[in-house]
């Protein structure tokens, strides 16, 4: 056996043996991947609305009536003014629509119960809908790419995002550090093993259980999750190999700085944890940050990847869709790692 | 330098900006001595073991270990020379066997040669049926008998020896220094630090180094001698006590 295979193969025992990690590691993307896809979703269902009506007309029956047969309403009847505010407050209700008569015009007010800004948000847009459509200026809206607004394969590229720089740059980290941490790092570098060898040697397991990962990853995408699936998956791959070495690169980075499991655990953390959850886009779109916060996501990798794997998951557009992305990857993977190998090597 | 001469260095100086952690060492180490190299914590005693492992370039001064230049030919030197560091490095997690064939490979010996040595290493130091434990579950003063056995496969021309009894008890010391010799007999070198001054005296020859510089080098017996002394510990207190750097 060469002494690559050996350290590969050391390696992939001390992970195999640590059988709690393996189970979390592998586990923790089909559970987040199903909570994101179902449990959490934006969409809102069953919103409780309630109707103030000064003047009963043709017009108003006719809303109500499109709020009565409507599924993601819950119509729960006509009520009077004084009633709204009470309702909302005790929960009973959600929204609630005024209709006045103006001159002649029918004129709505919606009063929602904004306590949950992206229901209400939502059920606002929806009513509005409604509305408009039985009052005549009917509001077309095309969505493409996602025609049902399905929000359960709309997280698969920020659950993605998340995953990879956690597995890869926080366990490379943590494996790395905890080898200075034991000693067994000084007895490979007193050794003849060029330190080429070490890196790429505790790189390659991770590098092969990330794509272990992204396997699973796409079968539960593609079945359970419903992904439209085409030849872009083909993209998709070698975009997210892209995106796990440069995770790797990070993790030997942070291990080149940290000199305890702990510090390490935190630095990848802090470091990307928080920022790929608030940053990336995963979650808030970066066009709605303010210019300060949209200029620091552009040095989180995750922002790049996960913009690139919408494109490519979502959209299924052709890779010339998502160049700049690519390039910024592959740009921030020889930089972190020029800048890892330079560390790792300086001799003290 | 003649031909069993293992460790030779003139002036070895390490600076850390205007830190000068080893100041002008020399000194030399023949073929099959126990070299004991001593000084209290801060002295400069690792930075200088770290010299000689070709892990560290000094800052002026030259040397040669094994019969490799310390400046040029810190790969060749790494190659003929074993290390066993002061927690008794292992993968815990791989077995007896697993640690000891993954050194042996990495040294760059034959899987034949491999079984041939760890059979006879397992019946020497009666491990036979330890062999497929997880090192994590042997005790302590089996786990530093095999650190050093991991250290020695390979059977290069100096092993160093980073505080290798820390935290064993007496008993146990006392049988790892047997291997020191038995692997000293054999012709091996060994490069040794140590805080326990009894262990001293079972070296060939010792250095004590106080703020970065030797300040004394000879025989046990010499060095009680040369400072009128009774034990190495009273040796080590005469030597030492001018020294300015704290632990």
């Amino acid at each position: 056996m060469s002494i690559f295979q050996s350290l590969i193969k050391k390696e992939m025992l001390h992970l195999l043996r640590d059988f709690r990690t393996v189970t979390v590691v592998l586990v923790m993307p089909v559970v987040l991947l199903l909570l994101f896809g179902f449990a959490i979703s934006t969409e809102v269902n069953n919103v409780k609305v309630v109707a103030v009506v000064e003047h009963h007309t043709d017009e108003t029956k006719q809303i109500i009536d499109r709020f009565r047969h409507n599924s993601y309403f819950t119509f729960e009847g006509v009520v009077t003014h004084n009633d709204v505010e009470s309702l909302l407050r005790k929960g009973l209700a959600d929204a609630a629509i005024v209709f006045r008569t103006e001159g002649g015009k029918l004129k709505h007010q919606i009063v929602v119960d904004a306590s949950n800004t992206t229901m209400a948000q939502t059920s606002t847009a929806y009513l509005e809908n409604v509305i408009c459509s039985a009052t005549g200026i009917p509001v077309v809206t095309n969505t493409l790419y996602n025609p049902q607004l399905k929000s359960a394969y709309n997280f698969v590229p920020g659950i993605m995002g998340m995953i990879f720089i956690l597995i890869c740059a926080m366990m490379t980290s943590v494996s790395i550090v905890s080898e200075k941490e034991t000693g067994t790092m000084n007895l490979l570098l007193v050794s003849p093993v060029h330190p080429r060898t070490i890196i790429l040697g505790k790189l390659v397991p991770y590098f092969l259980l990330s794509c272990i990962i992204l396997t699973l990853v796409l079968v539960l995408g593609y079945t359970v999750l419903g992904l439209p699936f085409s030849f872009s998956v083909i993209n998709v791959i070698w975009v997210t190999i892209l995106y796990v070495i440069l995770a790797l690169a990070l993790g030997l980075l942070i291990s080149t700085i940290a000199s305890t499991q702990v510090s390490a655990l935190l630095v990848s953390g802090v470091m990307f944890m928080i920022p790929v959850v608030l940053l990336s886009g995963m979650i808030f779109p970066v066009e709605n940050m303010p210019l300060v916060l949209q200029w620091l996501s552009c040095i989180i990798p995750a922002r790049w990847y996960i913009s690139a794997m919408r494109v490519l998951m979502i959209q299924q557009l052709p890779v010339g869709y998502v160049l700049t992305e690519v390039l910024v990857l592959s740009g921030m993977t020889l930089v972190v790692l020029a800048l890892a190998i330079k560390k790792f090597n300086t001799k003290k | 330098m003649d031909k069993e001469t293992v460790i030779s260095v003139k002036d070895l100086t390490k600076k850390f900006g205007n830190f000068t952690a080893v100041d002008h060492i020399t000194l030399q180490v023949r073929r099959g001595e126990i070299f004991g190299f001593l000084g209290a914590n801060g002295a400069g005693k690792t930075t200088a073991m770290r010299m000689l492992c070709g892990l560290s370039l000094p800052t002026s001064g030259t040397g040669t270990v094994a019969g490799y230049d310390i400046l040029r030919q810190a790969e060749e030197i790494k190659r003929h020379i074993g290390y066993m560091s002061q927690k008794f490095s292992l993968y815990e997690n791989l077995t007896v066997w697993e640690n000891l064939n993954l050194f042996a490979t990495i040294y760059g010996m034959s899987a034949k040669r491999i079984k041939e040595k760890t059979d006879a290493v397992f019946r020497a130091l009666g491990m036979e049926n330890m062999r497929n434990v997880l090192v994590k579950e042997i005790p302590l003063g089996w786990k530093q008998k095999l650190a050093f056995t991991a250290a020695t496969l390979h059977s290069p021309d100096v092993v160093f020896l980073d505080e290798p009894t820390g935290g064993v008890d007496p008993s146990t010391r006392r049988k790892f220094w047997e291997m020191i010799y038995r692997a000293s007999s054999e012709g091996m070198t060994v490069f040794v630090t140590t805080h326990y001054l009894d262990e001293a005296e079972y070296c060939s020859r010792i250095s004590i180094m106080v703020d970065g510089r030797i300040t004394a080098l000879d025989s046990p017996a010499g060095l009680k001698r040369q400072y009128h002394a009774g034990t190495m510990d009273e040796v080590f207190r005469i030597v030492a006590k001018d020294a300015k750097r704290e632990n």
